[in-house]
């Protein structure tokens, strides 16, 4: 599991631009983000160097802001990478909260899910030949 | 008579605190007629109000005539000050208890010697109600002086025969001392004041609960949460009796939680209670939430009719438990002041907060934004989630909002939006946080 940083955000002019403002002025780097949104709030779900240290930053100017374990596996950068992933979980009956993926480079993606309970699951992946990401290939540890 | 093995008495007046209601209505209504006479006949101020309104004390013929009778207010009290409310000349006066006047000028209240006696006949009866008689020791913690929570805790126990202990407020540790080595059995003081003793007897290496024999308390003159009552009832080890009153009408004793624990009772023998609806005035049926109006019933020096306490409760209309037929009034929702009318429903702040507080998940801090675009009166709730919420998932999030709303539309009858916001946007206050906007046209506030 990994950790990703998760703000809360009213639905309000520049409440992204200034939460994304405080995460770099405490020098940390983002690499992947995503914005759920409903009718008055919203909530951003974001992969960077230091999650810890970057909650931190973002509590000290008054936002709502945790850390969430969430699942990383890296897959294949080509079509089908997703879908077969997927597939394994529904096998699994694993539920999947919410997702998003990234790419690595020209070769590889990441797939974040949020799954419900289950940490078992990592090692399923393993053992079917996924591979599910570590901390330190995402973010700094410490 | 060995402590605790002879069951004590119930009551400590049976014969008016069991009357059969209708007895107690004829009661009501014979000692009203002396005292709304008494009033007019003794002093100038009710002759006037009575003769502006139009009425005179003859046209009180039932209970429910009282209504036709014009208010007294707190500033009427103010203006008369000093004397221009007593209804008896000076040989007669006993005692003279006197507001702090923080917000205005003091006002003073007088009492006879009758006067006093009916007071501690009242709080004697919420001694009873905890379980005590004139074998128990009760140590009284309200400040003694101008303040009638004293003096008026102690008329209470002397008139059952308790051993009083007139500790007053204040050098707590000593308190706490007394309080085991005399073997305290009743506690008299502020909510606040018995949270402090019992935390301070814990800091102390008591356990309060378990190592002192206090089995009971009664607390009132400020207002308390349920939480702040449970942690009292846990933390001593005891029952816990609120007890109502207010310096204008008598004191502390007006009105006794029993151990039904479900309202108190008003001491009717003494005291008519009306529930009116404050912006109309006019009186509210049983269980309807409205200001609180008291007429005296036998005060001789400083009779009032229709006095309005602007705190605002409710009349529980039911047969109690403990077999009492005074009418109960619930516990104070608030006062008057802080009334807001939504869409013709009259709502208290504090019932709103008494709802968020039941969610574990929300932070205390929030705010009421009250608007009006469009005919109807819109309601906007912003709350925070306590940091430790799961926030991450919308679902639950709006579960939350949901059921929060689901909980407000039952206990307020008003619809309103909630609105979940970031910790920066309600503001934190030292002192009282401004916990209601009200944009509304021609809104108060």
């Amino acid at each position: 599991m990994i950790s990703q940083l998760t703000v809360f955000l009213e639905n309000e002019k520049g409440r992204l631009a200034s939460a994304c403002r405080a995460i770099s002025d405490a020098g940390i780097n983002m690499h992947a983000l995503n914005l759920a949104d409903t009718a008055d709030f919203g909530v951003a779900r974001v992969v960077v160097d230091a999650p810890e240290a970057a909650a931190e930053a973002l509590r000290k100017v008054g936002y709502r802001a945790t850390v969430t374990p969430v699942l990383g596996v890296r897959v294949p950068n080509r079509p089908g990478g997703l879908a077969t992933l997927l597939e394994f979980l529904d096998e699994h009956d694993v539920n999947i909260e919410y997702g998003y993926c990234f790419s690595v480079d020209e070769e590889t993606a990441v797939d974040v899910l949020k799954v419900a309970g289950e940490p078992a699951i990592e090692q399923l992946l393993v053992e079917a030949g996924f591979k599910p990401v570590k901390p330190e290939d995402v973010y700094r540890l410490g | 008579m060995i402590r605790g093995k002879v069951k004590p008495k119930v009551y400590y007046q049976p014969d008016i605190e069991t009357m059969p209601l209708e007895q107690l209505r004829e009661l009501q209504l014979e000692r009203m007629q002396w005292s709304v006479r008494h009033a007019y006949e003794n002093v100038a101020f009710y002759q006037r109000s009575f003769k502006d309104a139009g009425v005179e004390p003859g046209d009180l013929a039932s209970l429910d005539d009282l209504a036709k009778f014009p208010f007294v207010v707190k500033q009427d009290m103010r203006d008369a000050y000093p004397y221009g409310l007593f209804a008896v000349p000076s040989k007669d006066v006993a005692r003279i208890h006197a507001s702090s006047g923080t917000t205005g000028q003091a006002t003073v209240v007088g009492h006879t010697a009758n006067d006093l006696k009916n007071w501690g006949d009242c709080f004697a009866r919420g001694i009873y109600m905890v379980g005590g008689d004139q074998s128990s020791t009760i140590q009284v913690s309200y400040g003694y002086g101008l303040f009638t929570g004293g003096l008026g805790a102690h008329a209470g126990g002397e008139a059952v025969g308790c051993s009083v202990i007139p500790t007053s407020s204040g050098n707590t540790k000593r308190q706490i001392q007394m309080m085991k080595d005399l073997g305290t059995d009743i506690l008299a003081c502020t909510p606040s004041y018995a949270l402090l003793i019992a935390d301070t007897a814990i800091e102390m290496g008591y356990d309060p609960a378990s190592d002192f024999k206090i089995s009971g308390v009664i607390l009132g003159a400020e207002p308390a949460s349920e939480n702040m009552r449970q942690e009292i009832r846990d933390k001593l080890g005891v029952q816990y009796c609120d007890v109502y009153g207010l310096s204008e009408v008598m004191g502390p004793g007006v009105a006794m939680e029993c151990a039904a624990a479900h309202g108190l009772h008003v001491a009717e023998d003494q005291f008519y209670a009306e529930i009116v609806d404050p912006e109309t005035l006019q009186p509210v049926p049983d269980g309807t939430y409205g200001e609180l109006v008291f007429t005296t019933l036998v005060r001789e020096c400083c009779p009032l009719v229709r006095y309005r306490t602007r705190d605002v409760t409710r009349i529980i209309a039911e047969e109690c438990s403990c077999g009492r037929t005074h009418r109960k009034i619930d516990r104070i929702v608030g006062r008057t002041d802080d009334m807001l009318i939504i869409r013709g429903v009259n709502v208290f702040p504090s019932q709103i907060e008494q709802v968020i507080t039941a969610f574990p998940e929300i932070a205390p801090q929030y705010q009421i934004i009250l608007t009006n675009k469009g005919p109807l009166d819109r309601v906007e709730l912003d709350v925070e989630t306590v940091p430790d919420f799961p926030f991450d998932e919308i679902r639950k999030l709006e579960e939350l909002k949901k059921h929060l709303a689901a909980e407000l539309k039952s206990n307020l009858q008003i619809a309103v939006d909630i609105k979940i916001v970031e910790p920066k946007t309600i503001e934190r206050s030292e002192g009282k946080a401004k916990r209601i906007i009200d944009l509304r046209e021609g809104g108060r506030a």
